[in-house]
């Protein structure tokens, strides 16, 4: 049996294992997109105290940047399995949001498979565990037709 | 927009670098003495503190200017002080300047300094899933360097920017700061001393990235009228400082953000907070980016002085290679960038930089910057930003 999997941060994102995805915001009455949820700065055209709607927001988008973190980033973030390995971070554009959102590109992925304006999509891996539980998060992937 | 100016009259640093042993109160005292004995002003004579804080240092850093104060001596001074991230030092300044011009106070000292661990930054400690701060770190290891390394590479894509471009920056400021005696970083360093060191945020090197310092940076700035009574007749002026907020939607992704606004209902993909920060100086200055002479701005990476470039509007966007390249922002071109040498000679010293920018400022206008003179400049701006979405910028003119 594996560990069972949690998420890293509760209410950021959705763990169905096939089609993953971000959980947003959105508010009732200008419409803008936020992310995360509660915590993405208000639109000014929105009540400060609006209740915003929760939306999953669009699986798939294309690599505004993209860049690598070679040395292993401070506290809080937990390296588990060490020695440190170098990972590739992508910040995607989603279209319909018209927003970026950052994330780790999913191990394997170098930086030479790297290109702006790539299509990904999100997928969910483990970000650190303990003896009985497994952490997730999400990441980017490269987009694969059929997966959608 | 009309804003009164207020007269610097003197300036003073501790010069960066790594100092155990000594307190960033240490490094703040020395700046301000130094500020002082710039101005020939005595510190009884300061009736306002200004301090720039330190989240790294204890309770001391969050309370700076009465720190400051009590270690140059309580003379009864009022005090002010103030954390603005990157900002900091700009923040305490223009709380200084809107005493001086209200009339509360004739003069007042300006100081910030800070004494940082090694290596990169990392939010304050705890468990705060509420913190986007502490979420970057947690969920995806953001570290500063990474949103440098996104910068770069979208140059890359959307101008055709190159790593030697990158890598031309820090040659270009190593040779101004190896001409500066406060400097950390003296050397002078080649494309193929940059081509050696490892990537840390891919297409960024370890020699084009910023690191974190100790330091310390002081002003003694008054009003005209005082500056006059001490016999100072044209003394360095601050014409504008912006301070500015950003607008909303904020387009493209920052510190410490895990995403950028959404711009679906309304504004501009490509609006970046940082193109709004200049433009509330020069308005308050009455001049525009063809009046400056040269500027001092917050090269956390060497592709991002390219990214100033086009923020103040020293050229069009996707322009910053050919007035890189043409010599135009080394000392001796047309608008010299970062003469100082810029963080990439002296690394972050947080609540000191944007102090130390107007030093620069200062010394420049004067014509006391010694081999890395600017010729005969009339007027220059320093910018930067605190991370969150604190603007910081000052016009200064001779």
């Amino acid at each position: 049996m594996g560990k069972k999997k949690v998420p890293a941060v509760e209410g950021m994102f959705t763990m169905d294992p096939d089609a993953p995805a971000l959980i947003g915001g959105r508010s009732k009455t200008s419409g803008s997109y936020y992310f995360p949820k509660d915590l993405g700065g208000n639109d000014p055209e929105a009540p400060a105290n609006e209740d915003r709607e929760e939306v999953a927001l669009t699986r798939q988008g294309k690599v505004w940047s993209y860049t690598s973190a070679d040395y292993p980033p401070a506290l809080p973030y937990l390296i588990t399995d060490e020695p440190f390995k170098p990972f590739v971070i992508a910040a995607v554009e989603l279209e319909k949001e018209s927003m970026v959102v950052c994330g780790q590109m999913m191990p394997g992925i170098q930086i030479r498979d790297m290109q702006v304006g790539m299509e990904v999509q999100v997928a969910l891996d483990v970000l650190y565990e303990d003896d009985e539980y497994q952490y997730m998060v999400w990441k980017w992937e490269p987009f694969r037709r059929g997966r959608e | 927009m009309s804003v009164g100016e207020i007269a610097i009259l003197g300036a003073g640093m501790h010069p960066w670098g790594k100092f155990v042993g000594k307190s960033f109160v240490d490094l703040g005292v020395h700046a301000a003495r130094s500020a002082l004995k710039d101005a020939d002003v005595d510190w009884d004579e300061i009736q306002f503190v200004s301090g720039a804080n330190t989240v790294r240092n204890g309770y001391p850093g969050w309370v700076s200017a009465s720190t400051f104060a009590n270690a140059l001596g309580f003379q009864g001074a009022q005090l002010a002080s103030s954390y603005a991230a990157c900002a900091s030092g700009v923040t305490a300044l223009s709380i200084a300047r809107a005493q001086i011009l209200s009339g509360i106070c004739d003069v007042a000292l300006v100081v910030g300094a800070d004494q940082v661990p090694k290596g990169m930054f990392a939010p304050v400690p705890g468990d705060r899933p509420q913190d986007v701060d502490w979420l970057r770190f947690r969920l995806l290891g953001l570290s500063n360097p990474a949103y440098f390394g996104l910068f770069a590479r979208r140059r890359m894509a959307l101008y055709g920017d190159t790593e030697e471009d990158f890598a031309a920056v820090k040659v270009k400021n190593s040779l101004h700061g190896s001409k500066n005696p406060n400097a950390r970083f003296t050397k002078t360093f080649t494309n193929e001393d940059i081509e050696a060191s490892p990537i840390v945020a891919d297409p960024l090197r370890l020699l084009e990235i910023c690191t974190t310092s100790d330091g310390g940076a002081a002003l003694v700035v008054s009003s005209l009228k005082y500056a006059k009574q001490k016999g100072i007749t044209d003394p360095v002026k601050i014409s504008g400082i912006s301070t500015v907020g950003p607008t909303y939607p904020n387009a493209i992704i920052d510190m410490p953000y895990l995403a950028s606004d959404s711009w679906a209902v309304s504004g501009d993909p490509s609006h970046t907070f940082k193109n709004q920060i200049a433009q509330h100086a020069f308005a308050e200055a009455g001049v525009s980016a063809r009046d400056l002479d040269f500027a001092e701005v917050y090269d956390l990476s060497s592709a991002y002085e390219m990214d100033w470039y086009e923020h103040i509007g020293l050229c069009e966007a996707g322009k910053a290679r050919e007035l890189l390249h043409s010599g135009d922002t080394s000392i001796g071109g047309r608008i010299p960038v970062n003469p100082s040498g810029g963080l990439g000679a002296f690394g972050e010293a947080i609540p000191a930089q944007a102090i130390a920018q107007v030093c620069e400022l200062t010394w420049q206008l004067r014509g006391e910057a010694g081999d890395r003179q600017v010729v005969n400049p009339e007027v220059g701006m320093s910018i930067n930003y605190g991370m969150f979405g604190h603007g910081s910028s000052v016009v200064a003119r001779r």
